[in-house]
């Protein structure tokens, strides 16, 4: 029957080799997820596979439907890409991933391996620092602050806007910082202080940056605003004319800046093991690690990979960004959000 | 109450509760049996009653203040449309429905153009009165949320309670002021009362919408404030205590039952049917004084409050900043079509570009379906409701409580129920227009509910006895004087699936992205095109929603414009 249909198809020549059906490859990613459309492309013909992109909202979201579906056995993906290091104990802690000791993983430098069963492997890294307003600073003449201790100075009095670590990623990142820098006694102080200098507190980065935040197009009170260290990049590679120069710039001091390192895994209980783990060599293939800074304004952790002019001209890469201990983290991530909540917005 | 044989009252229930069961109760059961099995026992360890008092007690609070605060300004603002003609009423009228469509994050940034600390409001207070910052604290507070609530809902009370006042027959008010009635005894004793049943069912609508808020508290309000559907949100994704969640939500739901419940006890409908007038009843020109500065009062007001924000972004999104940025203190500013041309571009090759014209195309797709879905199963479950008498009442808050669910809630139980098996076949998308339905499907209800009470009976008998069959007796006697009812639903359930943003993105909106989509996707981006281009979609959405609202508000019974 099926020779019979093939035979009537008329744009089937006589091949004996008719082509198969493509496989499908769910992945989940967060909703930043980009790429070049002609590389997915090329990967799918390759490979004879569609793959099938979810995006489940921000890193935790989507982590959360993969733990909360995998317990009913409703399993939505075969691979998850963008667990962060923030959220890398949850993932850890659910067992959701099984270990892949891809080919490529030699190449890469071992601070970004935080996973020693190889369940999670890092792909990009990017940095979370706070962005200020270059005309805004020239104005007034005011300094530059050189280090998380001078945001408390009077003279920086609301002119900071953080994200709400609850509902942000970057905002968690940035107060991840905080307490790597002040330590676990120090960091609740230093944030008090922040309170009492009139600190700008939104839920979310979309409101921080163009709402608040006085060197965005939005033109809000603000001129610093926690945001990422390729955003004044992104500020570039989007203007609405060529500029010289970014209009923004990041504050790079040590310890005033979190490195946040994306993963992707292949999940328990998938029937496309095979393809995920093409999948994950594609990840860390060179052409899609030359992909990621354009399309995610995120740094490539292979080392053999080229970085396009245009980011590099606007980036800057803080020296000593700060860094907590993975189990830490696990152990201490939901009590640190809760005593950051209770103290900045009292409830 | 009518009685119809009983077998065909079974039948009007079966669809819409059939739906309801498939589509809503199961998945939230589904969602409810996960978090509170043993599994994710532990997030009881932390739990406080606080947790829930707290939120319960603001989400109340602000959202009896919205409502209040919509209800003066929309009682009113019903009352002129539907009473008198000037100028620009119709377009006035449409624009009033816009921001019923626009996300969030699009009205934090409008909100902020005109009341932020940089804003024409302040920086024009700050150069007439030369003070050195700014006077108005407007945003990041209180004052924010109920503005925001006023703008997005007043057009429910505009909507709901005018296609009332325009059935309304106005002799009766006539008559009793001829009578010797003054004019404020005529409508308190007459028109009020004939109102009441619309009235109610529009601040029910109101209420709900503002109790279930989310991303007006979130991002408008701020991280301060916190209503219930925020913490279940944020117990649900961000701190991942399930059963925590869970109880808010069923709280939210109980919340939810409770009030449709009792405003159906107040809304017994204790008028006589002759209060039908024919179609268009007459609209007429301010006469005397009072009424001129009435009319001129409320088109003020609805410009300044309702349209000036939604016109500072469609201006926005034609001039550019930009030039200058960098040096400020000359900003050069000027025409520009950049931010258009550019979303038909897709500079980096991404694979999640959207095109602006296939995302209208999606957009309208699902609009279309969710308008046709809902305004059936409402007109079935209105039907239901009229003729099951108290046991309908009893019913009907069945019906009322998708609007208390929260998304997250209902979200996840979707994916639970459907999730295996229609996303591995990437066909997810098709049940996009199923979740806007459930939440129109209560609004075109309570919308067609109190026309069809006000249906008289004897004209259908009349109308039997001349042997029309059913179908013939719909047709003729119920469907003309349903039609506005019926109009204003379809412009709900088209404009409330236009603007949805929180189901999409949680049903995967990768394949059939909507322009809310391609909005958000460039304003989550830094850079000054990606504002631009988000503000350039935005204004797109606006003119779809205005073009659809027009064709759906000239919509016209065959034959009609005979009379």
């Amino acid at each position: 029957m099926a020779l019979l249909l093939v035979a009537c198809t008329p744009k089937s020549p006589a091949d004996p080799q008719a082509p198969q059906e493509p496989s499908v490859l769910n992945v989940m990613t967060h909703d930043s997820f980009d790429i070049t459309a002609e590389l997915m492309t090329r990967f799918e013909t390759d490979n004879n596979v569609k793959v099938n992109i979810i995006k489940g909202g921000d890193t935790g979201s989507a982590l959360n439907r993969l733990i909360l579906t995998s317990t009913t056995g409703a399993q939505e993906a075969d691979v998850f890409y963008g667990l962060d290091n923030t959220f890398l104990s949850r993932a850890l802690e659910n067992d959701i991933f099984e270990p892949y000791n891809a080919p490529a993983l030699a190449k890469i430098d071992a601070r970004f391996k935080l996973d020693p069963k190889n369940g999670a492997l890092p792909v990009d890294y990017g940095d979370v620092c706070i962005n200020y307003d270059k005309a805004w600073f020239a104005d007034k003449g005011l300094d530059l602050p050189d280090s998380l201790e001078a945001l408390i100075d009077p003279a920086y009095k609301g002119l900071l806007a953080v994200e709400n670590p609850s509902t942000s990623s970057p905002g968690l990142a940035f107060m991840m910082a905080t307490i790597a820098h002040f330590g676990e006694e120090g960091w609740l102080d230093w944030w008090q202080q922040l309170k009492a200098n009139e600190v700008a507190i939104t839920s979310d980065w979309e409101t921080a940056y163009y709402t608040n935040f006085s060197g965005s197009s939005g033109k809000g009170p603000q001129p610093m605003v926690v945001s990422y260290a390729s955003s004044p990049a992104a500020e570039l590679i989007y203007a609405e004319v060529e500029l010289e120069e970014s209009p923004t710039a990041s504050i790079v001091a040590d310890d005033a800046c979190w490195r946040q390192i994306e993963f992707a895994g292949i999940l328990k209980g998938t029937k496309q093991r095979a393809m995920a783990e093409k999948f994950i060599d594609f990840l860390l293939s060179k052409d899609f690690q030359e992909d990621v800074p354009m399309q995610m304004f995120v740094f490539p952790v292979l080392p053999e990979a080229q970085l396009p002019e245009g980011f590099v001209k606007g980036s800057q890469i803080p020296e000593k960004p700060a860094s907590l201990d993975p189990a830490l983290i696990a152990e201490k991530r939901d009590a640190w959000v809760e005593q950051w909540v209770e103290l900045m917005l009292g409830n | 109450m009518q009685k119809r044989p009983s077998w065909q009252v079974v039948l009007l229930w079966a669809i819409p509760l059939a739906f309801l069961a498939v589509f809503f109760y199961q998945p939230l059961v589904a969602i409810f049996r996960l978090v509170f099995s043993e599994r994710f026992r532990q997030g009881w360890q932390l739990f406080r009653w606080t947790q829930v008092s707290k939120p319960l007690g603001f989400t109340l609070y602000q959202a009896t203040l919205s409502t209040l605060l919509t209800l003066i300004l929309g009682l009113p603002a019903a009352w002129l449309f539907a009473r008198f003609q000037f100028k620009g009423r119709k377009i006035l009228r449409t624009m009033t429905i816009i921001p019923f469509i626009l996300p969030t994050v699009v009205v934090a940034t409008a909100f902020n153009t005109l009341l932020g600390s940089r804003g024409w409001l302040n920086l024009g207070l700050m150069s007439l009165f030369d003070l050195s910052s700014p006077p108005l604290r407007v945003l990041n507070s209180m004052g924010a949320i109920l503005l925001a609530h006023v703008f997005y809902n007043t057009s429910i009370i505009i909507r709901m309670v005018g296609s009332s006042l325009a059935r309304l027959n106005q002799n009766l008010p006539a008559a009793a002021q001829s009578l010797g009635a003054s004019p404020w005894k005529a409508f308190k004793e007459v028109t009020l009362p004939l109102l009441m049943p619309s009235i109610l069912s529009a601040t029910l609508m109101v209420f709900l919408f503002d109790f279930t808020s989310f991303g007006v508290v979130l991002m408008l309000g701020g991280p301060q404030f916190s209503t219930l559907e925020v913490e279940i949100y944020n117990q649900a994704m961000s701190r991942f205590n399930l059963p925590v969640a869970g109880l808010l939500s069923i709280i939210q739901l109980i919340f939810t039952l409770l009030l449709s419940a009792l405003i159906n006890r107040t809304n017994q409908p204790r008028y006589g049917k002759a209060a039908i007038a024919s179609e268009r009843s007459g609209l007429r020109k301010a006469k005397n004084a009072w009424e001129k500065a009435f009319v001129i009062f409320m088109i003020v007001t609805l410009l300044l409050l309702m349209v000036t924000p939604v016109l500072s972004l469609v201006t926005r999104s034609f001039f550019t900043f930009e030039a200058a940025r960098g040096e400020r203190g000359e900003l050069q500013t000027g025409f520009t079509l950049r931010y258009y041309r550019e979303l038909f571009f897709n500079r980096e090759g991404s694979l999640f570009y959207v095109p602006p014209i296939a995302a209208i195309r999606n957009s309208i797709s699902y609009a279309s379906i969710t308008m046709l879905l809902a305004t059936v199963l409402g007109l079935l479950a209105a039907y239901a409701i009229h003729y099951s008498g108290a046991s309908g009442r009893f019913l009907e808050p069945l019906f009322m409580l998708p609007l208390g669910a929260s998304s997250v809630t209902l979200g996840l139980g979707f994916l639970i129920v459907f999730g295996s098996s229609l996303l591995t076949q990437g066909r997810f998308q098709a049940l996009i227009p199923i979740a806007h339905a459930l939440v129109a499907l209560p609004l075109v209800t309570r919308t067609i509910l109190p026309a069809l009470r006000g249906i008289p009976e004897n004209l259908r008998l009349a109308a039997k006895n001349m042997g029309a069959n059913p179908l013939r007796v719909f047709r003729e006697v119920d469907l003309p004087i349903l039609f506005r009812a019926i109009a204003v639903s379809l412009l709900f359930s088209f404009t409330i699936s236009l603007g949805e943003f929180g189901a999409s993105s949680f049903l995967s909106n990768v394949a059939m992205p909507t322009i809310p989509v391609a909005i958000y996707r460039y304003i989550s981006q830094p850079g000054a095109l990606n504002y631009g281009q988000a503000l350039a979609m935005s204004s797109l959405l606006m003119l779809v929603c205005v073009l659809g609202s027009l064709l759906i508000e000239h919509l016209r019974l065959p034959g009609e414009e005979m009379f």
